[in-house]
């Protein structure tokens, strides 16, 4: 421990000339390039927002085709120019654009880069107690990265041949090759490229956050004494530096397949009349590769968010997290398995069985640290005296989905039952829920929650009650719904249904969901209007408005660049002290010493406060 | 003009609302609520969650349970169906239970205690007995759910029966291609590069196995019997998937896949069972592959075993009705080949390899 420590004061003491340097900064490099962690993360959020209203808008678009398949689209005309046809139809093709973009824009830029990108980089200084990333230029680069990648995916999206349509997973051979579909031509290829950006963006901010969080942390704290949220943020960039590379391969393949007559993933193909000259490539390589990523990227979006949940359940429950240890054992149980489980999106791929049995054993595995999570989060409720801010509520909800679709992952893991469940509205339920839903109530949990230290102002509880329950109750009624849907064996990614007799079914409930996620959608705009009005018109913020433990509540109310104005706080214990017994207050701060509270400490504490005294 | 009216009501609306919410916002601070530490609205909450929890629930089972104008549950019409049938609902039993305790926890903790002045929170960091509980009892549980699906898989992915009857599926942007091996049971061999407007499946002549192959308009199979489907596509992608056979796997191009089932019941049986007397079995594209995607339908008619019988000696073999393929037969099997597939061509002149003109 000498050492870091000794390492950390002297970058204390460079930090602080730094600090008084920049007083005077000029608005461009203040506010577009900066190397502020704080304003990074708020770069990141308000660009998450805008895809955040792109995405969420796109799936209102085809879901009132799903809805209401008669319907006369015309009035989109002028949004949608071409796509719409004279008689009111929207393209099919573009329908099938819009839910590739929708799914590309909601797993990589709202809830990778929205929520990891703002919330990673907002908090881990804050509350490992750093004064920046551990370099500043790196996260500069790893935003403007994204700012590109950003800029690129939604040119695409203005092509005449439509942007990439293969659904979010492109798999080629109909990704590979423009005969197959318009949006395999150059709207594939900004795909693609924009991928790269986006995976460079992620690369950089990953190895920002495993530098920082090893290096940068505070005298005295110790890993044992890190909030969940840093665990969280810290385990998924280790998933993300591991996975993406392999993306950049999957892809990089492709390109070349595209591009340069190479049989990677081709093999004996007839298209176009013509037949290709490509032999002895496979789909399934492409597939293997994908997955290798695509499986942890669903950690990476789900972990920060329950991160998150942990920090503010706990703090407004005024209780320690149940199972501290549990739950980082279960975050590296999580991590670790979701390498080795990514062929279960493959069961009827065709390949080899016996790797499917191989992988539904390991499938069924991860969730038993799923499972731990949800029962310690409601054990952390049981005699609580909960406070429900928006934050807590959102909290509340992600941990019902994330139970709601973690229950239903166990049918699609057996590889048996998924014979019938694979690709139906089943699957789109499933992962909504689990994923897409509770993700996203973790951003947003995270936003009501530390919006008065990014902006130093309060959001609007009552506003945020409205928003909450119309999203939540919003959320189950679009996604419960098609578990039914997809029993009866809808497939997704369909157009209409009106060519197969046997899904002449639940055009009622189809509906009531189109009309169920368009309220939802609607519903956010209060939000937008609650997060807009109140950065600049809000009450201000109190120093610590939750009575939270955690180091970023020490700050000033807007913390300038260095986030703390003299020296960096110590830290003397773990960030859960909520209603300890003794204590005159219900929470004790990381940064009070064991020797300030006799009246509340354990024996276990007393030693530690021994050593306190040689630290100090 | 509407459209004028409809948007300065809509901003109108917009306007009041934010009045509203100014007025409110006033209103709080004039009250002085801003300082409390919980809101008022706190208790509501509250209230709201056990709400919440009370009509999800009703409405889940009531749904699930009749409320739908739409029968959920297909009926089964295979034998491997009726086993992952039997596993899907034993996982349902586990995870509804599961799933109603859990939120009844979550919502009624949240209810039962929201926050009141004089309560003290309890401090509980850690309990190692029950959290060892809990993942052991879910690790048995998920082995047993583990153990039975792995049991029912080997068995539906193991190989075919002696016997069973082969028909080759071949997807392709937007439709399905059907072969059967016709009377020697044998398909012929297919090359992707001899695929033309006509010969769809790109079958090789050059194989004498592929003389007496035929090319139906439907799928026929006999009930009780197995059937194997060979699998295949010729562009991208593409699923073959049959939801009341529980069947699905993926036609891969250059990646031959396969699957066996067993049929239980025919197409009379299920437009019985069913009462609707236009029932029919659908293929179904279940890979996207294109804007046609949704509309890959093929039928698929489950008869009685004789009655297949009946219809698959009936078929004639595509060499007979594209007798002009002839000419891809080589020289030396072409006498054969049109003894196999029945073409009476005594004017085929088979050394020059021409077929002279005005056979027919």
């Amino acid at each position: 421990m000498s050492i870091t420590d000794i390492e950390i004061t002297q970058k204390l003491a460079h930090e602080d000339d730094h600090h008084e340097e920049h007083h005077d900064q000029p608005f461009i490099f203040k506010y577009i390039f900066s190397t502020d962690h704080k304003t990074i993360a708020k770069q990141f959020l308000i660009t998450g927002i805008f895809w955040a209203i792109l995405g969420g808008g796109l799936s209102v678009i085809f879901r009132l085709q799903l809805g209401f398949p008669d319907m006369d689209m015309g009035f989109l005309q002028p949004i949608l120019g071409n796509w719409i046809s004279n008689t009111g139809k929207l393209d099919p093709e573009f329908y099938l654009a819009m839910i590739t973009m929708h799914g590309t824009i909601m797993v990589f830029f709202v809830l990778t880069a929205g929520l990891s990108g703002t919330f990673s980089n907002f908090l881990i200084p804050l509350q490992i107690g750093a004064r920046d990333m551990a370099s500043g230029f790196l996260n500069l680069l790893s935003y403007w990265f994204f700012f590109l990648s950003s800029v690129v995916m939604f040119i695409s999206m203005f092509l005449s041949t439509g942007p990439a349509s293969g659904g979010w997973t492109i798999y080629p051979p109909l990704s590979a090759l423009p005969q197959a579909m318009s949006g395999s031509g150059t709207g594939m290829t900004l795909w693609l490229v924009s991928m790269v950006f986006f995976i460079a963006s992620t690369l950089l901010g990953g190895i920002n956050y495993i530098t920082t969080v090893i290096n940068l942390r505070t005298e005295g704290m110790s890993f044992r004494r890190l909030p969940l949220t840093i665990w969280a943020f810290f385990i998924t960039a280790v998933l993300g530096l591991l996975s993406f590379p392999v993306l950049v391969a999957c892809v990089l393949l492709l390109v070349f397949d595209r591009s340069f007559g190479t049989s990677f993933y081709l093999s004996e193909i007839f298209i176009g009349g013509e037949a290709l000259p490509n032999l002895g490539g496979s789909p399934i390589l492409f597939q293997h590769l994908f997955w290798f990523l695509g499986h942890p990227e669903v950690y990476i979006v789900i972990l920060p968010a329950l991160g998150i949940t942990s920090e503010v359940i706990s703090t407004n429950s005024r209780k320690p997290i149940f199972g501290y240890t549990a739950m980082i054992g279960s975050i590296l149980a999580i991590a670790f398995l979701s390498f080795i489980v990514w062929a279960h999106h493959m069961f009827i791929t065709g390949m080899n069985p016996f790797l499917g049995s191989i992988f539904m054993f390991l499938t069924l595995i991860i969730a038993i640290p799923s499972a731990v999570k949800a029962f310690n989060y409601i054990t952390t409720l049981w005699k609580g005296n909960l406070i429900f801010t928006p934050a807590m509520l959102f909290s509340i909800g992600l941990v019902s989905f994330f139970i709601s679709g973690g229950l239903t992952g166990l049918f699609l893991g057996n590889a048996a039952v998924d014979i019938s469940l694979h690709d139906t509205y089943f699957v789109v339920a499933h992962f909504h829920l689990v994923m897409g839903s509770a993700a996203f109530f973790g951003l947003l949990a995270g936003v009501y929650h530390w919006f008065p230290k990014m902006f130093g102002r309060m959001m609007d509880e009552k506003l945020g009650y409205i928003h909450f329950w119309l999203t939540f109750v919003g959320v189950y009624l679009v996604f419960f719904p098609l578990h039914y849907i997809g029993i009866a064996g809808f497939p997704r990614r369909y157009y209409s249904f009106t060519n197969f007799d046997a899904f002449q079914s639940f055009t009622d409930l189809n509906a009531f969901v189109t009309v169920a996620a368009a309220i939802t959608f609607g519903a956010q705009f209060i939000f937008l209007f609650n997060f807009f009005y109140n950065i600049f018109k809000g009450k201000k913020a109190p120093l610590n408005p939750w009575n939270s433990n955690t180091l970023e509540w020490t700050t000033p109310r807007i913390p300038e660049h260095g986030n703390w104005p003299g020296d960096i706080p110590k830290v003397y214990r773990w960030p859960y002290d909520y209603s300890k017994p003794g204590a005159k207050d219900d929470f004790i701060p990381q940064t009070v010493p064991y020797s300030e509270t006799p009246e509340s400490n354990t024996d276990f504490d007393n030693e530690m406060m021994k050593n306190e005294g040689i630290t100090k | 003009m509407l459209n004028i009216i409809v948007i300065a009501a809509i901003v109108l609306i917009l306007v009041i609302l934010f009045a509203i919410y100014r007025v409110s916002s006033l209103v709080d601070i004039i009250k002085g609520e801003s300082h409390n530490k919980v809101s008022s609205a706190n208790g509501f909450q509250g209230t709201l969650m056990l709400l919440f929890l009370i009509f999800g629930l009703i409405g889940g089972f009531y749904y699930s349970f009749g409320g739908l104008d739409d029968d959920f549950i297909l009926p089964v019409a295979s034998e491997h169906g009726v086993v992952t049938d039997k596993l899907f609902w034993w996982t349902m039993g586990i995870t509804g239970f599961v799933f109603v305790v859990t939120q009844i926890f979550l919502f009624g903790f949240a209810w039962k205690y929201q926050h009141r002045e004089n309560q003290v929170a309890y401090y509980y960091p850690h309990n190692n007995k029950l959290e060892t509980i809990w993942t052991i009892i879910p690790a048995i549980v998920l082995a047993i759910l583990v153990f039975t699906g792995w049991k029912a898989w080997v068995d539906i992915t193991g190989e075919s029966p002696e016997g069973s009857e082969v028909v080759e599926i071949m997807g392709y942007q937007y439709a399905w291609a059907v072969r059967y091996p016709g009377a020697d049971s044998k398909l012929g061999e297919y090359d992707y590069r001899k695929i033309d407007a006509t010969n769809q499946m790109g079958i090789d002549f050059a194989d004498r196995a592929s003389f007496d192959d035929f090319i139906p308009r439907e799928i026929h199979v006999p009930k009780g019997k197995p059937v194997l489907f060979k699998i295949r596509a010729r562009d991208v992608i593409h699923s073959v998937y049959q939801p009341h056979f529980r069947l699905q796997m993926n036609a891969v191009p250059g990646m031959p896949t396969q699957f066996w089932f067993v049929p239980t019941k025919s197409t009379a049986d299920m437009q019985a069972e069913t009462k609707n007397p236009d029932f029919q079995y659908e293929l179904v594209c279940n890979k996207i592959c294109g804007k046609g995607h949704f509309a890959m339908r093929y039928i698929i008619v489950v008869d009685e075993p004789e009655d297949y019988k009946k219809w698959f000696d009936s078929q004639e073999p595509w060499l007979k009705q594209n007798a002009d393929y002839l000419t891809e037969v080589p020289a030396n099997l072409r006498e054969s080949a049109s003894i196999v597939a029945g073409i009476e061509l005594p004017e085929v002149d088979f050394s020059n390899g021409i077929i002279s003109s005005g056979s027919k």
